[in-house]
């Protein structure tokens, strides 16, 4: 009987799938893209270190005793630390109330909030300028007050929000949108207040998004340059950031000082994409599909 | 999306809220909840008024179409939620909450999967969770929102005779939304049908079947054949030949005639009312279903029993045993 059914081999017969192209073309778009990454990302990251500890550890360890860096690295994280717990709050309330609920000007709202991804970080820093500055709208009735925005941590910290407001936000609104508002329903049908289900149900459905979205917008907060530039006034030891104390010490020439800074934010950025690469290989399912940065 | 309706639910009966999509059962089973305002009218729940009431406080318990369990919650967890989001001095002992889980988890018939996730169960254990959650806060009654529409149909028959199982011992009373009509002649102890915003007729299973209020009801609980029809002095003719349908008092003139399959019978042509050609036919469970086409095209369904076979092109005569005419 068996002889009926001669064994066909498939697998010598397999056709080729369709998209799939020939060895040497799959193998000069592999060797392209590595070389690619290799030159304008890995060599320069690896340069930055290689310059910061190009006269050893001591010299490296100098650049942080320095007033003025710790006052720029102290800076950096105060900004930081104002400026995404204050997104966090807006991004979750701005994606609930766009996944959540029906509103004139929804559509408007989500226009706005790609707004900061679309305009030159330097445009960003000067509105505030237009606003805040000795001859911008409130400038007069801010100096009677004697209120310093400008040139100052308020400034500094205004920029920053602005550039980084949509990290969040952007993250979490395809999330919401996708997981539905039936699982809070059920919540208050139980009984549940509304912020008891937003406690207990909406927020561990959003929590991976969140710290995914949160890690983004601190990165960018800590690593903004431009808008941060145009606000700053550029105060040594007062109004310097950690990437304008970098470009300071570059321009005067201090390169393994300003290349230790440079290498702590370089640090910041790769634990971020370190985390960033565990959450979406542990909870791809509960992040928003189809909208990574 | 509603119309003015006024639906009396009475205490411990299972209703049914039958209507095609967009009738507007979900809305209404929705307006009774809570979860969505009326823009007039009132709800009333025995003699209170509970239209001004927030969903938390009218004590309803919801099941979705599709679950809507917490996902990272354990079975238990969810069936334990209402009675955990209790303020302090309402909500139960940690033992007597322990307790009312491993009831439910009884009566559902999922004991031992009160450590398991949703994501670990199948629909119709996820649903049957939904359920015994919703039961957890005793509520004054159940809404069930196509509690079965996302299931397979053999899990959806069994779950079906469970459910009417839970409600005869639990006496909850309970308002299910569905779009099938089997499902609700079968489960409910009343079923209100829904068209377009529009309460067309309450009654029971039996009641809607024999009398249907008017043709769209008629349509939507089965297949009908539409028969041009003279009324005349009482009874209902076809083509010159009295039929056995009494036409209602008043009712003079041309009519539509409406008949299920199974009031059609195939007879010789000297006794039919309605005469065409075999154009197919096909066995089901005891019963055949044929084809008939009118001279004029028009196309009749008749349900008989398993007999005779006739092959497509044979002549044949029709005689009408019953049906519906509407005033």
């Amino acid at each position: 009987m068996s002889e009926i059914f001669s064994p066909v081999r498939v697998a010598e017969a397999r056709p080729a799938p369709v998209t799939g192209e020939g060895a040497g073309v799959r193998g000069a778009l592999i060797v392209i893209a590595i070389t690619f990454l290799a030159l304008f990302l890995v060599l320069p990251l690896g340069a930055v270190f290689v310059q910061a500890f190009a006269h050893g550890v001591g010299a490296y360890l100098d650049a942080f005793k320095e007033p003025d860096a710790l006052s720029a690295i102290r800076l950096t994280l105060t900004v930081a630390a104002i400026a995404v717990p204050f997104n966090l709050v807006f991004g979750v309330a701005a994606s609930w109330a766009i996944a959540k609920f029906e509103f004139p000007g929804k559509a408007f709202l989500i226009t706005l909030i790609d707004l900061p991804f679309s305009v030159s970080p330097v445009v960003s820093g000067l509105i505030y300028v237009l606003l805040f500055g000795s001859r911008g709208l409130f400038g007069g009735w801010l100096q009677e007050h004697n209120i310093q925005i400008l040139f100052a941590l308020p400034g500094i910290v205004l920029a920053t929000i602005f550039v980084t407001f949509p990290f969040v936000a952007r993250e979490l609104i395809p999330l919401m949108q996708e997981q539905g508002s039936s699982e809070e329903e059920a919540a208050l049908t139980l009984g549940a207040s509304g912020w008891h289900a937003f406690r207990t149900v909406t927020l561990p459905n959003i929590r991976w998004g969140l710290l995914y979205s949160v890690l983004l917008c601190n990165a960018r907060a800590m690593g903004e340059f431009g808008a941060v530039s145009v606000v700053s006034g550029h105060i040594r030891g007062l109004t310097n950031t950690m990437p304008l104390h970098v470009e300071i010490l570059y321009n005067e020439y201090n390169f393994v000082a300003a290349f230790a800074v440079a290498s702590l934010l370089a640090a910041l950025a790769l634990v971020t994409l370190v985390v960033k690469s565990v959450l979406e290989w542990r909870y791809a399912g509960e992040l928003a599909a189809g909208r990574k940065h | 999306m509603l119309h003015d309706l006024s639906l009396d639910v009475r205490a411990g009966e299972l209703l049914g809220l039958l209507g095609p999509s967009g009738s507007g059962k979900t809305t209404l089973l929705r307006i009774i909840a809570g979860l969505d305002a009326p823009d007039r009218g009132r709800i009333l729940f025995g003699g209170d008024d509970a239209t001004g009431l927030p969903v938390q406080q009218r004590a309803v318990g919801f099941v979705f179409q599709h679950y809507a369990l917490f996902k990272h919650m354990t079975v238990a967890d969810n069936i334990a939620y209402g009675l955990n989001a209790r303020r302090r001095a309402e909500r139960p002992a940690r033992a007597e909450i322990k307790r009312r889980v491993g009831d439910l988890l009884d009566l559902i018939r999922l004991s031992g999967f009160g450590d398991r996730y949703p994501s670990q169960l199948s629909g119709g254990q996820r649903q049957r969770v939904a359920l015994a959650r919703a039961l957890a806060v005793e509520p004054r009654v159940l809404l069930l929102d196509e509690p079965f529409g996302a299931l397979d149909a053999q899990v959806r028959k069994d779950l079906r005779r469970w459910l009417r199982e839970i409600h005869d011992r639990t006496g909850q009373t309970t308002i299910f939304v569905t779009h099938d009509q089997d499902e609700a002649l079968e489960l409910s102890d009343r079923v209100a049908v829904l068209d377009k915003g529009r309460l067309e007729q309450v009654g029971t299973p039996d009641e809607v079947q024999e009398n249907p209020v008017s043709a769209t009801v008629l349509k939507f609980l089965g297949d009908s054949v539409e028969v041009e029809a003279i009324a005349e002095g009482g009874r209902v003719s076809v083509r010159g030949r009295e039929t056995p349908v009494a036409a209602p008092a008043g009712l003079l003139g041309p009519v539509k005639l409406y008949v299920r399959p199974w009031q059609l019978q195939l007879v010789e042509p000297e006794a039919a009312h309605l005469a065409g050609t075999v154009r197919s036919s096909y066995r089901s469970q005891g019963r055949q279903r044929i084809e008939v086409e009118e001279p004029g095209g028009h196309i009749l369904a008749v349900e008989d029993f398993d007999g005779v076979r006739y092959a497509a092109g044979h002549p044949v005569g029709l005689r009408i045993n019953g049906g519906y005419v509407f005033g």
